[in-house]
């Protein structure tokens, strides 16, 4: 049997380096050729690997998640056989021989990156060379002499046409590793600087959590970024360092345009000029360095509303840490898939369902104290409707618009009506019926690095929940220390209606979801 | 504050963009432009006065033909596209889509007209015979060419756009002026008497480059000396990243009004038609009438290169409602309901692909590089001294490496 690797090609023009977003093989499986291999995200694109190669997947040489610069050996097909059961042969060092530079089979693993199929190299070279190098000269440069070998000389190189064909290999191996022992003149052509540490990656992740979780992390990294924008637009985001995912978009079809990333990067600036010559010289007089605000339009609804809220309902808070990485996952997934597609998809979206669903169980949660001046007596208004408010700082103050019935919503309406509420929001032209009338209210104090806090209820409302940031956090799974995107809910409940273990069981329900949102299939 | 801070682009002025695209998409897109089409959608045989004469010249044989071509170059492009993701070729261009278009056209020359191609026309090679396989090298980066324009009337591949065009009319008053000479001399007096043995030139070029001087000045020059020259201009609808909405406000076609010779839409994915179209645009050339634009109107499924990603740009719902007007597809269909082709051909096609594309994928992996004496060699015709000296100062050169590298494996060893 011969042993194919596969070294990552430049799929572009000029890249150096793609980042392996996902497998869709392992080994053990068959392949043909034009069989995808995986998915890898360089600079430029998405891009599919189809293999070279037919037979079976020996080894996955590189983890997902993990940016490797274009010429490492990805994965190594045992070529034309059908499971040889010798796994013995997977950790033999790519080492290539240069010492018989123009005998065929050596031409031959030059081309394909192969083992010669006996095992010819030095004694001093058959230890396992991963690690063993220091990563040597991270400047890129043309190789001198583009074929792996270092004897052949340059009429080796005119003549032995294959290796020097190979038009992906941006380094030699004599570029990329100093062989630390005393070899001769063998040298290990897979190995680069990246290796060491991704080689021990890999071994943990056949098997180990820990870098299964470190793929899906990059996996969700690898796909955040599909908004739409042209090219130079594209560039003066990431000149001016703006997340084009952000901006707004006003594009005819859905695109961010340069319009839009002036309006942002002008906001963004307003906010940053503020800040110098804020304070006032001392000095002066005092009542100079005061700034007299008149309370009116929305800060002054807003204050009424928290004071009424605040004094009248006695306000209970919790809280919970959450494992979301699956929700990331999901996004991502959404995010992917066609019929989301020029849809925005964030975690708020499945918090959103989240609380919907447990609304449901715990129907509490979802209704109003009414006092009656008239004889003093009150009731509670359970509402077998749910309309969800989101909390969202706009141009003219904090708002709290409702989507209406987002009980009856799909997953895809629910999202669109987020990004509409959204939309309008921001643009300041939230009317005041969509403000009226809500149920139950999510703010989303993440979206601006927050952890958490203790949130204010919505007047009418008996229940806010605050969705905090989601970051990568250390996080115990079965005994092992491992980071997982980690996010931390926030609710307060109006004590009068929702006791400790009812605002407990909605938040341990809605955290359910998050840390599993398979489950709202049920 | 804000707008100043902006780096400046070449794309300046995106919302003037914008309003054109709007108002040129109602002028490009809407059904009151004439479009010459024979078989629509659905495969169904239509009539048009001048054109379906050239389309009933065309026996089943003929046909099944045309399909063989394109289902042959859409699965060549496959596998290029193939090995580029293996690392094996520097970049590939695909295809996809606008196999009608070229098939098409590429079949209604004639072996004595010459070909001026971008650097996308894989069809229109296969219909000139040349080596699928040799189309690869330029690509593969082992040469700078590939293939013998002499032996097959098609010239190297241009990637600067546009260019080609120019050099497309010059060579056409080129062909003009043999045919003057010829005729002057009188030996020449049988040929010109039959249209059919005179040549004719073929300037393939994109909406993309349409917008490049090249162009307009190639077709002055044309129409000025009513050059034998046929411009086929394969409007695929995206130069990279920018809608041919924005490229040009009216159809591209009528452009050839302003030059004063005949332009033609044609339905680029309805390889009848184009074929009918430049077939009669070639027959007006040779005759002396002077030259014709064809715009054949076809979309780019695939991405420009293997190094684009259309999806940053266009949305999939414009792909899928080309990808229903596929030409592979309607003439399927044309030739499943005459009963010009059967399962057993249909089959025998999909193998013949099959078989191609190994042989490509064989032949790319065995394609040699060149000695770089050879770019020595082709500096003059004749042994030049200065040039041996050049080449024994780089063979020096080279040596020295030679000996750095022993040395590097003798410290090695040690």
């Amino acid at each position: 049997m011969t042993l194919k690797k596969f070294n990552l090609p430049d799929v572009g023009e000029g890249l150096t380096e793609a980042e392996i977003v996902s497998w869709k093989v392992k080994p053990g499986d068959s392949v043909a050729v034009n069989d995808i291999l995986c998915e890898i995200e360089t600079a430029k694109s998405l891009v599919e690997l189809p293999s070279p190669y037919a037979g079976t997947v020996r080894e996955l040489l590189v983890p997902e998640g993990v940016t490797i610069d274009v010429g490492t050996a990805i994965i190594s097909v045992a070529e034309g056989v059908e499971g040889d059961p010798t796994p013995a042969d997977a950790p033999v060092p790519a080492a290539v021989t240069t010492a018989v530079p123009d005998a065929p089979a050596a031409a031959e693993s030059l081309m394909y990156g192969t083992l010669p199929a006996d095992d010819s190299a030095p004694a001093g070279m058959s230890g396992p060379l991963v690690g063993s190098g220091p990563k040597a000269d991270a400047v890129k440069r043309r190789p001198r002499i583009s074929t792996g070998s270092s004897a052949g000389g340059v009429s080796n190189a005119m003549t032995a046409n294959a290796p020097e064909v190979e038009p992906v290999q941006p380094h030699t191996p004599a570029d990329v590793i100093q062989p630390a022992g005393p070899a001769s003149a063998s040298i290990p052509a897979e190995v680069d600087g990246a290796a060491p540490a991704s080689r021990s990656a890999v071994e943990n992740s056949i098997t180990g959590a820990a870098a299964a979780a470190q793929a899906g992390i990059a996996g969700i990294t690898g796909l955040v970024n599909r908004v739409l924008a042209k090219p130079p637009v594209r560039k003066i985001a990431r000149d001016l360092g703006i997340d084009l995912a952000d901006v707004v978009a006003t594009g005819s079809r859905g695109e961010v345009t340069r319009e839009d990333l002036v309006s942002y990067q002008a906001q963004r600036d307003a906010e940053l000029d503020k800040a110098d010559g804020f304070w006032g010289k001392a000095g002066r007089p005092q009542d100079q360095r005061v700034e007299r605000i008149p309370v009116k339009g929305v800060r002054k609804a807003t204050a009424k509303a928290m004071v009424e809220s605040a004094f009248a309902a006695p306000h209970v808070s919790i809280f919970v840490d959450v494992d979301a990485s699956r929700t990331m996952e999901f996004v991502k997934r959404l995010k992917a898939s066609r019929d989301f597609e020029g849809i925005r998809v964030s975690p708020l979206l499945i918090l959103a369902k989240a609380v919907i669903w447990a609304a449901a169980r715990n129907p509490s949660v979802n209704a109003t104290w009414v006092d009656n001046a008239e004889d003093g007596t009150a009731e509670i208004h359970v509402k077998h409707f749910l309309n969800l408010g989101i909390a969202a700082a706009t141009p003219r103050g904090l708002m709290v618009p409702n989507i209406k019935d987002a009980q009856d919503l799909s997953l895809k309406q629910l999202a669109l009506a987020l990004n509409d509420l959204a939309t309008t929001a921001r643009a300041g032209k939230t009317k005041p019926a969509d403000m009226q009338g809500g149920t139950l209210t999510v703010t989303n104090i993440g979206a601006l690095g927050i952890d958490t806090g203790t949130p204010i209820i919505n007047p009418g409302e008996v229940a806010i929940v605050a969705f905090g940031t989601i970051k990568q956090k250390p996080w115990v799974l079965d005994g092992e220390v491992i980071p997982r995107w980690i996010t931390t809910l926030g609710g307060s409940f109006d004590h009068r209606v929702v006791d400790g273990d009812l605002s407990a069981r909605f938040m341990a329900d809605v955290a359910a979801i998050l840390e599993e949102p398979a489950l709202l299939l049920d | 504050m804000g707008a100043t801070h902006l780096p400046s682009t070449e794309f300046d002025g995106t919302e003037v963009d914008e309003q054109r695209e709007a108002s040129a998409e109602t002028v490009l897109g809407g059904p009151g432009v004439e479009m010459v089409q024979l078989l629509d959608v659905d495969g169904k045989l239509g009539e048009d006065e001048v054109y379906s004469s050239y389309a009933k010249r065309l026996d089943p044989e003929k046909l099944r033909g045309f399909y063989a071509d394109m289902a042959a170059i859409r699965r060549f492009d496959q596998e290029a596209t193939a090995l580029q993701r293996q690392g094996q070729l520097a970049l590939w261009v695909p295809l996809t889509g606008q196999e009608a278009a070229q098939i098409g056209s590429g079949r209604a020359t004639q072996p004595q007209d010459y070909i001026f191609p971008t650097y996308r026309e894989h069809g229109v090679a296969l219909t000139r015979n040349v080596d699928l396989a040799e189309l690869l090298r330029q690509f593969r980066g082992v040469s700078n060419g590939g293939w013998d324009p002499k032996e097959t009337n098609f010239h190297l591949y241009t990637l600067v756009l546009a260019a080609q065009t120019l050099h497309a009319v010059g060579y056409a008053m080129g062909i003009q002026r043999d045919q003057q000479l010829a005729d002057a001399v009188g030996s020449g007096a049988d040929a010109a008497g039959d249209a059919g043995e005179r040549a004719a030139v073929m300037a393939y070029f994109g909406d993309g480059a349409s917008s490049e001087g090249d162009v307009h000045e190639s077709m002055v020059f044309a129409a000025s000396y009513n050059a034998p020259v046929v411009f086929f201009c394969q409007n695929n609808h995206w130069a990279i990243s920018v809608p041919s909405t924005v490229q040009t406000r009216v159809p591209l076609a009528n452009r050839a009004k302003g030059y004063g010779f005949p332009g033609i839409r044609v339905d680029g994915n309805d390889v009848i038609a184009v074929h009918a179209v430049t077939e009669w645009a070639l027959e007006h050339a040779r005759s002396g009438k002077g030259p014709v634009l064809i715009e054949a109107f076809t979309y780019r499924v695939g991405a420009h290169t293997t190094a684009d990603d259309p999806t940053k740009y266009r949305e999939l719902a414009e792909e899928a409602v080309w990808r229903a007007k596929d030409p592979l597809d309607r003439l399927e269909k044309h030739l499943r309901t005459e009963g010009y082709a059967d399962d057993a051909f249909f089959e025998k096609v999909k193998d013949d692909g099959a078989e191609l594309a190994a042989y490509v994928r064989r032949t790319a992996y065995d394609l040699k590089s060149p000695d770089i004496r050879q770019s020595f060699a082709n500096v003059y015709a004749e042994a030049h001294p200065l040039v041996a000296e050049e080449l024994a100062w780089f063979e020096q050169y080279s040596a020295g490496f030679a000996e750095e590298a022993a040395d590097e494996a003798s410290e090695d060893a040690r």
